[in-house]
């Protein structure tokens, strides 16, 4: 009877039910459409940084990435040979061996970081290939040298020249080589164009005196929901008194803190449209408590319960709630999918400065079960406590001047 | 015997500020089968005694005893269980439930008292016809005449079988013919069914129907006549 009675009152007046509903519905939808792209725009930046360089999982020996040192390389083959090929998620391995050299030619001498890549599987991820500026990419296996454009300009150095390289290498051995540029790349990145200078693996390997050797694995995966199960297969896998898993949120912390950082800022902004939304919600539900004062007084006085007539109420506003928060992620959902598979493009200065990094310069929306329902179920909440209110007013309700008016 | 027995009821409204007596040591008694009209001038205390003996609103002084039982020492819940079980009301601007039908209101306060289905249509079609609304059962009260809705009023009061019906100007809204009409229904009533009928009432149609009449002047009793 409670609920008969609760859905009936809901239909009663149309058009408060309509307009009550609409604006939790915009509420859902504005919240959601906001996270989602939000949270978009962090996936696409964090994707581009990561896949930048870095990949979202790499491999090392245990201790290598506080203090990166070549001593601390392990076997390659080895290595590889504990990670399950049935891991399917991930998509490559990039071998790398780095470390610190001096490259020099003729007078001028510059710090450099001496990478040891496969080339092929490098630009899978990175796309180092179509940073060439001049000359040609790397071959596997060539003793030639791919170097930023920022280090060969310090060293004077075009294509066609040589590099020579010094360094400690594996356990203390010399390490000494020359290498003719077979190409330059160009990073955005003034730190990464001032000092890389790639080698194919098995010359940097070679010349660090370490064969079969890297310093890290590198892991291209799809996409971040990819982490988790490629962590906790390859901690099962590998030993991990030897190797050190590591996912981008360590290997990048400044990052992560910045992501925190901005939506610590988006708190105020939330705040701000929920309040928008309770004082909505509130005038509805007050103007209905208003309204039916009179009614509330003859309910109890032929014998409704306070109680009954409370939780009547309590029903009609969460029912109202419901429908709105409902309504609101049925629209929510194909609106933000349509941002998904058609992102915002960037036009300007902005998106300039973004394909000079070699991202794209979108703004992808990220469809996410868990936004839609936490946005609704926030803003029903909202509606849950606010509909406290009438069940006050009728607790303290004397029928008698409830009926007086 | 007596449903009803006010002993020296006072109502002071605003005691503490501008003091108001409404009622000034009304002693009534009321007997079971009475159809008895209460009027007065306006102000008199009709509406405020009617309240305090439907147990809506308390005595400053004075008890109110329905039964034998003296209401006014009863909670507030217990006022709501009580108003629930003896007393059906009768309101001027009929309040029915907007969003239930003309059987539903009917049927709403048995709900309460949680009766059986069955005895719920069996109850609803009896009364339903009693005030000669059987057509209108499905009818919300939007769709209903002044005067259906009060016969329906009526039929909802007397659902939960009362031990007597309190009146607030039950015709005041009404035109001459739904007047008499629902006046012919509650004679029958009372007459068939011997319900205790109590109206607080100006209108004289009601007045001359009523075979007890207590006239009410600034809060007391100034007369009462059985006819």
């Amino acid at each position: 009877m409670i609920f008969r009675l609760a859905w009936r009152n809901i239909w009663r007046n149309r058009r408060r039910t309509f307009i009550t509903a609409a604006s939790i519905l915009f509420a859902v939808l504005f919240s959601s459409f906001m996270e989602a792209l939000q949270r978009g725009a962090w996936d696409n930046m964090i994707n581009n940084v990561v896949n930048y360089y870095f990949g979202y999982v790499q491999v090392h020996e245990n201790g290598y990435w506080d203090e990166q040192s070549i001593d601390k390389s392990f076997d390659y083959q080895e290595a590889i040979g504990k990670i399950p090929a049935s891991t399917k998620e991930i998509q490559e391995v990039l071998p790398r061996i780095e470390s610190f050299a001096l490259a020099s030619t003729g007078e001028n001498t510059s710090s450099a970081l001496v990478v040891g890549i496969d080339p092929q599987a490098e630009n899978s991820m990175t796309n180092l290939k179509d940073r060439v500026i001049e000359g040609d990419y790397l071959e596997s296996g060539e003793e030639k040298a791919l170097l930023a454009q920022g280090v060969a300009e310090k060293l004077g150095l075009a294509v066609g020249d040589t590099i020579v390289l010094i360094s400690q290498g594996y356990h203390g051995v010399n390490a000494a080589g020359k290498y003719p540029v077979k190409g330059l790349v160009k990073f955005a990145s003034p730190d990464l164009n001032k000092q890389m200078v790639y080698l194919s693996l098995p010359a940097a390997q070679y010349f660090y005196g370490a064969p079969g050797m890297v310093t890290s694995l590198a892991l291209k995966l799809d996409s971040q929901d990819d982490i988790a199960p490629v962590v906790h297969s390859l901690e099962s896998n590998l030993d991990t008194a030897a190797y050190e898993v590591m996912d981008w949120q360590e290997l990048l912390p400044d990052l992560v803190e910045a992501r925190a950082l901005d939506s610590a800022g988006n708190v105020i902004v939330y705040f701000i449209l929920y309040m928008i939304i309770a004082f909505g919600i509130l005038g509805t539900i007050l103007m209905m408590t208003k309204e039916r004062e009179y009614e509330f007084g003859v309910l109890v006085s032929i014998g409704m319960k306070r109680w009954q007539l409370s939780l009547t109420v309590w029903l009609e506003v969460i029912m109202l709630g419901l429908i709105g928060a409902i309504a609101g992620i049925l629209v929510s959902m194909p609106l933000v999918w349509y941002f998904k598979i058609n992102p915002i493009r960037f036009t300007g200065e902005y998106a300039g400065m973004m394909e000079k990094f070699g991202f794209e310069p979108i703004f992808p929306a990220t469809f996410q079960w868990e936004i839609f329902a936490n946005q609704a179920l926030f803003v029903f909440l909202i509606t849950a406590v606010l509909a406290l209110y009438p069940l006050y007013k009728i607790k303290r309700m004397e029928p008698v001047k409830a009926m007086r008016g | 015997m007596n449903v009803i027995t006010t002993k020296g009821v006072e109502k002071i409204y605003n005691p503490d500020k501008i003091p108001v007596k409404a009622l000034n040591g009304v002693d009534l008694d009321i007997e079971e089968g009475e159809f008895t009209a209460i009027v007065g001038p306006s102000g008199s205390g009709k509406t405020t005694l009617l309240n305090i003996i439907g147990g809506l609103d308390r005595p400053t002084a004075g008890a109110v005893e329905v039964g034998g039982q003296d209401i006014s020492e009863l909670s507030d819940n217990q006022l709501i269980d009580f108003r629930k079980e003896h007393i059906g009301f009768v309101f001027q601007a009929y309040n029915l439930i907007p969003v239930l039908t003309a059987s539903e209101n009917v049927e709403f306060v048995m709900l309460l008292q949680n009766q059986s289905k069955e005895k719920r249509d069996a109850r609803v079609k009896e009364l339903m016809e009693a005030v000669g609304l059987e057509e209108k059962m499905d009818k919300r009260p939007s769709e209903l005449s002044g005067g259906q809705q009060q016969r329906v009023a009526v039929a909802r009061a007397l659902a939960s079988k009362p031990t007597f019906v309190l009146a607030d100007e039950p015709t005041a809204n009404l035109d001459s013919s739904s007047t008499a009409n629902l006046l012919d229904i509650m004679a029958r009533l009372n007459k068939e069914e011997n319900i205790t009928f109590i109206f607080s009432t100006h209108d004289q149609r009601v007045i001359d129907r009523a075979r007890r009449v207590v006239t009410l002047v600034d809060g007391q009793i100034a007369t009462d006549e059985r006819r």
